[in-house]
């Protein structure tokens, strides 16, 4: 006498199928139109365009830089939600505003105003010239405008865990003699584990794909502050497709590989947590 | 999918308008303020004679990526560009221009020129007069990149075959002199229109590379006070071509209203409006008129590299000599 299991929430078939069309018309469809173009190469003319030393060298600005965004924001993004949530003083309401900024603003405009101030004739820069550090068209320059461009990522993810966590806890922790920074270890980090690591793999992801904001920065001299995406764009000015398409699928595979890894991060540290 | 994009984007610039006939140019960025002044008058002219109310639509950008907008679908009429390559390339990859485009108006298609010229802080400081003085240590030079932007190919064409002229010039002293005057440049920006604002806002660099109707364009846009042009001993004459988009006016109807549009490029009003935006115009009478804003420079044309489309395989291609000389500069 077996029964039909029902779930508790109905039409779990229409709302796969919706989601599964959905992502197939936005998200796969342009997806497989790239790897179906790069097909176009043979293996060999695909490796030469993806292995080229110019190119090899703007993996590292692109990844490099795009790493140390996400990091520092990781570090400063949960200061900014903690502060947020925890804390309570005037223009609160305000300065949470200001952080969505980055998300409004198009991100070539962005570049622009970043390289004003921070060329050697603009307000930060001529500061930071005597200091003998130069901002606007150096690498450091990419990492900016990647910092800028990423910071509500790393806020928005931990807001609402932070507000949902418990003062409680903590108490609890307190009056069972744990020390302040036990605390943080013990019951607020692992807590807030899982949303830093999306809002870290948020961030990253966008960093790697950003062109708008980097280009007006970067002083794109080649081998030394040359994007990735720049280099989509030089082959796609001398009408290179193919070759546009081969570095693309490469930034496409190896940016899938790193979320699907932070991914699994943050799945394992959700399951260690007991939670699911 | 970006056929599609082309498609709404001209629909969305398409629809408002209520005109018999409609025209769509796709021309390159600096070209803006010239049509500007061009379009009103060929409406004028041609109501007046065909009694057919014109309505011109522009859209400007990079010149390669507007033939590329075009190749992917964008219904351009008309195409003016800053690079024969640009146009060639629409010929070959959206066959939607006829080959022959260059025979079939004076002068190779090109209703007027530019030149390399050089742009320094006023009063000069550097003393820098020609190109031999951009390579020395010291002085930055701003250049567009020649991989993403016409406008840096010809300043790079420009010394090289400034180089190639001076006595005892061959071609490896001329590759020497190139890798000379990139290693001063501090930044390369995308296209023309980023050098200028790195070199006028920013206030970085000695001197700024660009073509000579780009600087009244900076006159008119930062004063004229601020800068002084220095026209080299030498340049490369750079031909801006136009052609009619065989394929969409075709299709459209308006391969009349297109050819005259451009046709009325070499008509002495279109001449005198090109001169009045630093262009150098055909017409001898006009060129006259205007001689005191045109000093003489002698000029070499891209047929010095074989042409434009041999220039661009042999130096600007990826692995070409532009790339050689990239790798040989970050080396250091």
């Amino acid at each position: 006498m077996a029964f039909k299991k029902h779930s508790v929430l109905p039409g779990f078939n229409l709302s796969l199928g919706y989601t599964l069309l959905y992502l197939t018309i936005i998200v796969l469809l342009p997806l497989s139109a790239l790897l179906l173009k790069s097909s176009g190469l043979t293996a060999h003319a695909f490796w030469a365009v993806v292995t080229e030393p110019r190119v090899l060298a703007s993996y590292r600005v692109t990844f490099g830089a795009s790493l140390l965004a996400a990091l520092i924001n990781l570090f400063s993004g949960l200061l900014i939600a903690w502060v947020l949530v925890r804390y309570s003083f005037p223009a609160k309401r305000f300065i949470d505003a200001l952080v969505d900024l980055p998300f409004a603003l198009p991100t070539a405009v962005a570049g622009i105003a970043l390289a004003t101030i921070y060329a050697p004739n603009g307000s930060m820069g001529e500061l930071l010239a005597p200091l003998g550090i130069k901002v606007a068209f150096t690498p450091l320059g990419i990492v900016l405008a990647l910092t800028f461009i990423t910071l509500p990522f790393v806020v928005r993810t931990v807001q609402p865990v932070l507000q949902d966590l418990e003062v409680e806890l903590e108490e609890a922790a307190s009056s069972l003699g744990a020390t302040r920074l036990q605390i943080f270890w013990k019951v607020i980090l692992p807590t807030l584990l899982p949303a830093l690591l999306t809002g870290f793999a948020l961030a990253f992801a966008r960093a790697i794909g950003e062109y708008g904001s980097v280009i007006f920065i970067a002083g794109n001299m080649p081998y030394v502050s040359e994007i990735t995406p720049l280099m989509i764009i030089s082959k796609l000015e001398q009408y290179d497709y193919l070759g546009a398409t081969a570095i693309a699928v490469v930034m496409l595979v190896v940016s899938f590989g790193l979320l699907l890894l932070i991914n699994g991060l943050q799945w394992w540290s959700a399951k260690r947590l007991g939670r699911r | 999918m970006s056929r599609l994009l082309a498609a709404l984007l001209t629909l969305a610039l398409a629809t408002p308008v209520l005109a018999d006939t409609t025209l769509l140019n796709v021309s390159y960025d600096v070209m803006r303020d010239f049509y500007k002044d061009y379009n009103p008058a060929f409406a004028k002219y041609y109501d007046a004679r065909f009694k057919d109310k014109l309505t011109i639509q522009q859209s400007h950008g990079g010149s390669s990526k507007q033939a590329r907008a075009v190749i992917d679908g964008l219904e351009a009429d008309v195409v003016t560009m800053n690079q024969s390559t640009d146009i060639d390339a629409i010929v070959e990859k959206g066959k939607q221009i006829n080959p022959g485009w260059d025979k079939k108006l004076p002068n190779e298609a090109a209703p007027f020129s530019s030149l390399q010229v050089l742009i320094v802080r006023k009063g000069n400081p550097k003393g820098i007069k020609d190109w031999n003085d951009l390579v020395k240590p010291g002085v930055q030079v701003i250049v567009p990149n020649p991989k993403t932007s016409g406008n840096g190919r010809y300043t790079y064409l420009a010394a090289w075959g400034y180089a190639l002229k001076q006595a005892g010039g061959n071609d490896a002293k001329a590759r020497q002199f190139v890798t000379d005057v990139f290693k001063n440049v501090p930044v390369l920006d995308a296209g023309g229109r980023a050098a200028t604002t790195t070199f006028m806002q920013r206030q970085i660099g000695d001197v700024l590379v660009t073509f000579e109707n780009e600087a009244e364009m900076i006159a008119r846009e930062f004063g004229r006070g601020g800068f002084e042009v220095v026209y080299p001993s030498v340049s490369i004459d750079a031909d801006l071509p136009v052609a009619v988009v065989d394929k969409v006016v075709d299709k459209k109807g308006t391969r009349k209203a297109a050819e005259e549009y451009l046709k009325y490029l070499w008509s002495p009003e279109g001449q005198e409006i090109a001169a009045q935006n630093y262009l150098r115009p055909r017409d001898a009478g006009i060129a006259a008129k205007y001689a005191k804003q045109f000093p003489p420079v002698k000029l070499f044309g891209v047929n010095e590299f074989g042409g434009l489309a041999k220039a661009q395989k042999v130096h600007f291609d990826d692995g070409g000599i532009y790339d050689q000389i990239a790798a040989a500069i970050a080396k250091k």
